[in-house]
């Protein structure tokens, strides 16, 4: 694998590790299912691309699009506890209403950014080459966010959110509103995925409707992978576990369709990414029966 | 101070498992008063504290906690003034969250959770001071997850959570039903230990006779969703379970009575 493709591989493993982030706070911290994900990302990517495509700032662009996630992670949240819907089918709701919000909000099926300003345009010095600047401002913007979030879930607010997800029944008998914390959760949680939609927009040239296609399972694979690279229970550790795995994964990716003897192609990505998660969450089984076996 | 007045909870009304669970369910416990509730399965111990705590709704009827009426508002509104022990000992904690984490969970009940940090240094100071009381070496073992605990430690550790802010009442329900005779005994001595140290307003359930004259002041029994025995002071001194015994089953044979006679 060449360094720049390497290099490649990196970017994008820390654009997806925003949506891994995403992705453990519902699924693991909040226990909730939440396919909203694969509406937020292209949401967040479809946002920012028209407004800079328009003439807003990158950076207000940005922000505009991490709000457009929060609010879809707020609505499938507000589906589940509000109209009681079941968890699963409120993110499904959601995801295919924003196929054609999305639709809507780019006024068609993509919008290019080629010779637009954005976010790592402006912060790029000239003496350096953009396929090293991208990973290096990218891999900034993920320590703020892995941080901001340690901060965030050792708070009182935040442990709410956690005894939430983890016994909602104690978490009431102890005075926690739970439905206003899965709310905060979900909108969290698609906050940072419409960030990483963004941000995806940004450095890929554009955003455009199928980008979100399978961003649930390349975020859930990353999280999956990470937690068997490092295993803690520990937010911290678990977040960095996300980030890590997010990106091991992308660096499989592009080395199984890198190598020409494999005789895979860009169109096997996703048959790749299945079999991938398929190992990752056999392996925990297959270690637990060998130690017991042994015991 | 609990004031519980003419509570009609009925499940799946109109079908033809349909069951009356409270029937005009009243029961007035006085500040600082520990009652222990009995009553055969069925008979609406558990019914009727989940409607004083919340988690279920009530057809009829009014609840009031320290004279505040809080019929119509949800458990984690009431939380303020409710504390509670579950039965199951996996129920009362997060068993993903460490030690510390679960009790300052607790320890923020009923107050406004900011962006402070969730566990802080003089409190962590103070839970390990709590645990230590406890006489199980769980001072030592504040960062360990919950989950890693047995049933008895848990529930030692869910009492002294209750315990962590002033509540108008406590509700224990057969918080000793999951232990072993041992363990059940030493959660229970605590619990009188725990209420007596802060004067706690107490109701517990429990399905054993014994337990319900070993502790507290004040024993009520429940049968078909009313409270059908409600004795205390001295004539309570003198009862031992065989007496208790002899009531219920007399109760029980009048209500039949009563039945067969509708029926008929």
């Amino acid at each position: 694998m060449s360094l720049f493709s390497l290099l490649g591989a990196v970017e994008i493993g820390l654009i997806f590790s925003l949506v891994a982030l995403g992705v453990f706070i519902s699924f693991r911290l909040l226990r909730f299912p939440d396919l909203t994900v694969d509406g937020s990302f292209p949401l967040g990517g479809a946002v920012c691309a028209i407004l800079i495509s328009g003439g807003t700032n990158p950076w207000l662009a940005t922000l505009a699009a991490t709000a457009a996630g929060a609010a879809a992670g707020l609505l499938t949240g507000w589906l589940n506890v509000k109209l009681k819907i079941m968890d699963l089918l409120a993110s499904i709701l959601m995801m295919i209403a924003l196929y054609s919000v999305n639709l809507r909000v780019m006024g068609g099926p993509n919008v290019p950014l080629i010779n637009d300003p954005t976010l790592f345009t402006q912060l790029q010095p000239e003496s350096m080459a953009d396929y090293v600047a991208r990973p290096l401002i990218l891999l900034v913007i993920v320590i703020a966010a892995k941080l901001l979030l340690d901060w965030f879930f050792a708070t009182e607010r935040g442990l709410a959110i956690r005894a939430t997800g983890s016994n909602a029944r104690m978490a009431r008998a102890q005075g926690i509103n739970t439905g206003a914390m899965v709310l905060l959760g979900m909108a969290v949680s698609n906050a940072l995925v419409g960030l990483a939609g963004a941000l995806f927009a940004q450095t890929q040239g554009g955003s455009d409707i199928s980008m979100g296609i399978g961003t649930i399972v390349i975020g859930l694979a990353a999280v999956i992978v990470g937690e068997s690279i490092l295993p803690s229970r520990r937010i911290a550790w678990a977040t960095l576990a996300v980030v890590l795995g997010a990106i091991v994964y992308r660096f499989f990716i592009a080395a199984a369709l890198n190598s020409e003897f494999i005789g895979l192609k860009a169109q096997d990505l996703n048959l790749v990414t299945a079999l991938l998660v398929t190992i990752a969450l056999v392996i925990p089984q297959l270690k637990r029966k060998l130690s017991s076996r042994k015991a | 101070m609990l004031s519980a007045q003419d509570l009609f909870i009925t499940f799946n009304p109109g079908t033809p498992i349909e069951t009356r669970a409270l029937r005009g369910m009243s029961l007035e416990i006085p500040a600082g008063q520990f009652v222990t509730v009995i009553g055969s399965n069925g008979a609406g111990k558990s019914t009727f504290l989940n409607a004083i705590s919340g988690d279920l709704g009530v057809d009829t009827g009014r609840i009031a906690i320290d004279g505040l009426d809080v019929t119509r508002r949800p458990v984690w509104e009431r939380a303020e003034r409710v504390a509670r022990v579950f039965q199951d000992p996996m129920a009362g904690t997060c068993e993903d969250l460490t030690i510390e984490e679960n009790m300052a969970l607790a320890q923020q009940r009923g107050t406004r959770r900011g962006l402070r940090g969730a566990v802080k240094a003089a409190e962590r100071a103070m839970f390990r001071e709590r645990l230590a009381t406890l006489g199980l070496g769980l001072e030592n073992r504040l960062t360990d997850r919950i989950g890693l605990l047995s049933g008895g430690q848990r529930q030692a550790v869910s009492l002294l959570m209750a315990a962590l802010q002033p509540s108008r009442i406590l509700l224990l329900d057969e918080h000793t039903a999951a232990l072993d005779p041992r363990t059940a005994d030493f959660v229970l001595q605590l619990t009188a230990r725990i209420v007596a140290e802060n004067q706690l307003t107490t109701m517990m359930v429990t399905h054993s006779m014994r337990q319900a004259l070993d502790v507290g002041q004040r024993t009520v029994m429940l049968h078909q969703g009313q409270v059908v025995l409600d004795v205390a002071g001295e004539e309570r001194s003198r009862m031992d379970v065989a007496d208790l015994l002899q009531m219920f089953e007399k109760v029980r044979g009048e209500k039949l009575a009563d039945d067969a006679l509708l029926l008929g």
